[in-house]
């Protein structure tokens, strides 16, 4: 019996670094469903690009609730995929357990960071993005009153907002920004009900430009404003097709990049594990113009916006992240 | 912003939260005062959404929407009467399968039928029913204190808005005014003197959860194509349990149904106000206290620091007939 359970053990192992080298890419979305329009849906997108480019075919699975996401993420591990990709900081602790397990296999965890020696955590700097929409909206209101609807209440979604104030204050010093969050759960990025119900709230006390950090509960965000005739800003996918001429700008986060190079690079046999923060100089975050948005944003707007980025390359404006020290400067 | 002004848009938005509250408790109102406890609100709701997105998006007719909204949530109630009337079985169990099935099919049809993960495509413009704005409204905004109370709380909703408000003396006339809402009493009281009299205890009691279903179709459609523009999963967000704490609340009487609805409703819109606000003296107040106080509330209400809630005397036991 201890010998079938030893050659058992032997045989999964061989299997096991066999696999290892070829690339059976697989990916864990976050709680807010494949098809947020969103983050969820940026990464699915870099996962169809990949599976377009070089044919390989990949697995992913939709954890419906906080505790599924460890079961999908070994679950993956133990059947031999490589990488395992997961988006959403809420599988952090998911993945110090879980890669600690299969030091063989590469994994990466995106909005997040996992100190292993296996793991490649992909951060970006959201407030960065978020400054340069903050900017475009500045310069794009009429009341000098804005609104900041975020999903559910954590320090990443705060930083979000943190680098919003500032971009908005770059462009109106005296504005005055109201924010909202939906929840306090991962029911909050599922929730446009009350989403929509908040930003009613806001453009009742005058705002006429809202950001929407929310996941698939921005998508009530986006309806509301565009219902009652205001400007809405996107995020992580650019959503700014959802309602043209509507929606000001997209605050665009490369999560497609994080899980395309993931593979590649798995591919390629040039997977590096550490930190990745990716900012507006790496081109992991940016404002997105397109034929949607063309007519709201002036040329001088858009020549801010150039002015910005070069200005945050070079490191004359400095965005404050909130993540930093868990407060936003005034 | 002036207090006034903050009073006018938290109302206002009281009323829009409200609406799915008050059709749901409504329709809890006729099952539970015919005798049959109904867990499943919650469910039908969220099947009625599915539904109404789902034709509405196709069709672009919010009123095709409405219908199939309608429909879909009868089903399920007959599905609940089937259960526990025809079979009786246990009406909570019924209920709360009911809510699993409701929550478990829209996702999986939703994926097989649109690819998006459970959610229907964005109902367009016309798909919805949009705000209606009442004759004088424009004219009437600059009246102090009525006007904007007009302009931004009773005008501006959407056709359900008011049907909803309509439903509450209408559901008041036919429980106490007419032989057919005397017979759905006493079927839910004493269900043995009905039978004696000649009248079948279960149809009464099936035709009480089909209006029922019909009530909850209104409230799901609400939700999909007139507050949102789309299904999202799950998006009744466990309002059907509220909607049942408000018809507790009110003791399963029609109009104070409406008051708990509107209570609620206020509480919600409070809690998204006050959200991030400072109060003076007491500093930020976590909204989480706002969004517990509806079942709170009940919970006092139901140990009895409010008068008496007393349930139908028959709520919840099959009926046999004696042999």
């Amino acid at each position: 019996m201890k010998k079938t359970l030893l050659s058992l053990f032997a045989l999964a192992a061989m299997s096991a670094s066999a696999l290892a080298a070829e690339v059976k890419p697989a990916l864990v979305y976050g709680t807010g469903g494949k098809f947020d329009k969103s983050f969820n849906e940026a990464a699915y997108a870099g996962a169809e690009k990949f599976k377009a480019e070089t044919g390989t075919d990949y697995r992913d699975f939709e954890p419906t609730s906080d505790t599924q996401g460890e079961q999908a993420i070994r679950n993956f591990a133990s059947r031999g995929f490589n990488p395992v990709v997961a988006v959403s900081f809420a599988w952090t602790s998911a993945m110090e357990k879980v890669a600690a397990e299969f030091p063989d296999t590469k994994f990466v965890i995106v909005d997040s960071v996992v100190d292993l020696p296996n793991v490649r955590s992909v951060v970006y700097k959201e407030e960065e993005g978020s400054y340069l929409v903050g900017l475009l909206a500045g310069m794009a209101s009429k009341s000098g009153k804005f609104g900041f609807v975020g999903g559910m209440d954590i320090p990443l979604i705060r930083k979000f907002a943190c680098g919003y104030v500032q971009g908005v204050k770059a462009a109106k010093a005296d504005a005055q920004i109201f924010q909202n969050m939906v929840g306090t759960t991962g029911a909050a990025w599922n929730d446009p009900v009350r989403a929509g119900e908040l930003t009613k709230n806001q453009i009742d006390q005058g705002a006429d430009v809202i950001y929407a950090a929310a996941g698939a509960s921005g998508l009530g965000v986006l309806q509301t404003a565009a219902d009652n005739g205001k400007f809405s800003i996107g995020v992580d996918s650019n959503q700014n097709h959802l309602h043209p001429g509507k929606v000001l700008t997209s605050m665009v986060k490369r999560v497609d990049l994080a899980v395309y190079n993931a593979y590649k690079d798995t591919q390629g046999d040039k997977f590096t594990p550490g930190i990745q923060a990716l900012g507006i100089k790496e081109d992991g975050v940016s404002a997105a113009i397109d034929d949607n948005n063309k007519s709201l944003i002036t040329a001088e707007m858009q020549a801010a916006v150039e002015k910005a980025k070069a200005d945050i390359i070079a490191g004359t404006v400095k965005v404050h992240d909130y993540m930093s020290d868990n407060s936003c400067p005034n | 912003m002036e207090f006034f002004d903050i009073l006018v848009s938290i109302l206002g938005s009281a009323v829009r939260l409200s609406i799915p509250l008050l059709f749901t408790a409504l329709a809890g109102l006729f099952s539970e005062r015919a005798g049959i406890f109904d867990i499943g609100l919650e469910g039908k709701m969220l099947a009625s959404a599915f539904a109404s997105a789902c034709v509405a998006y196709v069709t672009g007719n919010a009123w095709l929407g409405l219908l199939a909204g309608i429909a879909v949530s009868i089903a399920f109630s007959l599905v609940h009467g089937f259960a526990s009337i025809t079979n009786r079985g246990n009406q909570i169990v019924s209920g709360v399968a009911l809510n699993f099935v409701a929550a478990g099919l829209t996702i999986v049809l939703g994926q097989a039928w649109f690819g998006q993960g459970g959610r229907t495509p964005q109902v367009p413009g016309e798909g919805r029913f949009a705000p209606i704005i009442l004759p004088g409204a424009d004219a009437m905004r600059d009246v102090p204190f009525i006007g904007p109370l007009y302009a931004n709380v009773i005008s501006g909703n959407n056709i359900l808005t008011y049907i909803a408000f309509l439903m509450v003396p209408l559901s008041w006339w036919v429980l106490y005014r007419t032989r057919f809402g005397l017979r759905l009493r006493a079927v839910g009281e004493n269900p043995g003197a009905v039978d004696t009299a000649g009248i079948s205890v279960p149809w009464m009691r099936y035709r009480s959860v089909i209006l029922a279903g019909f009530l909850c179709g209104f409230a799901g459609t609400y939700l999909a194509v007139a507050q949102s523009a789309a299904f999202i999963n799950n998006m009744s967000a466990g309002k059907g349990y509220i909607a049942l704490a408000a018809l507790i609340f009110a003791k399963w009487r029609p109009v104070p149904v409406m008051f708990a609805c509107l209570l609620f409703g206020f509480l919600d819109a409070l809690a998204n106000f006050m959200q991030g606000k400072v109060v003076p003296g007491i500093g930020e107040v976590p909204v989480q206290i706002f969004q517990a106080l509806p079942y709170v509330l009940t919970c006092i209400l139901l140990a009895g620091f409010i008068g008496i809630a007393r349930p139908p005397k028959a709520g919840g036991v099959p009926y046999t007939k004696e042999r």
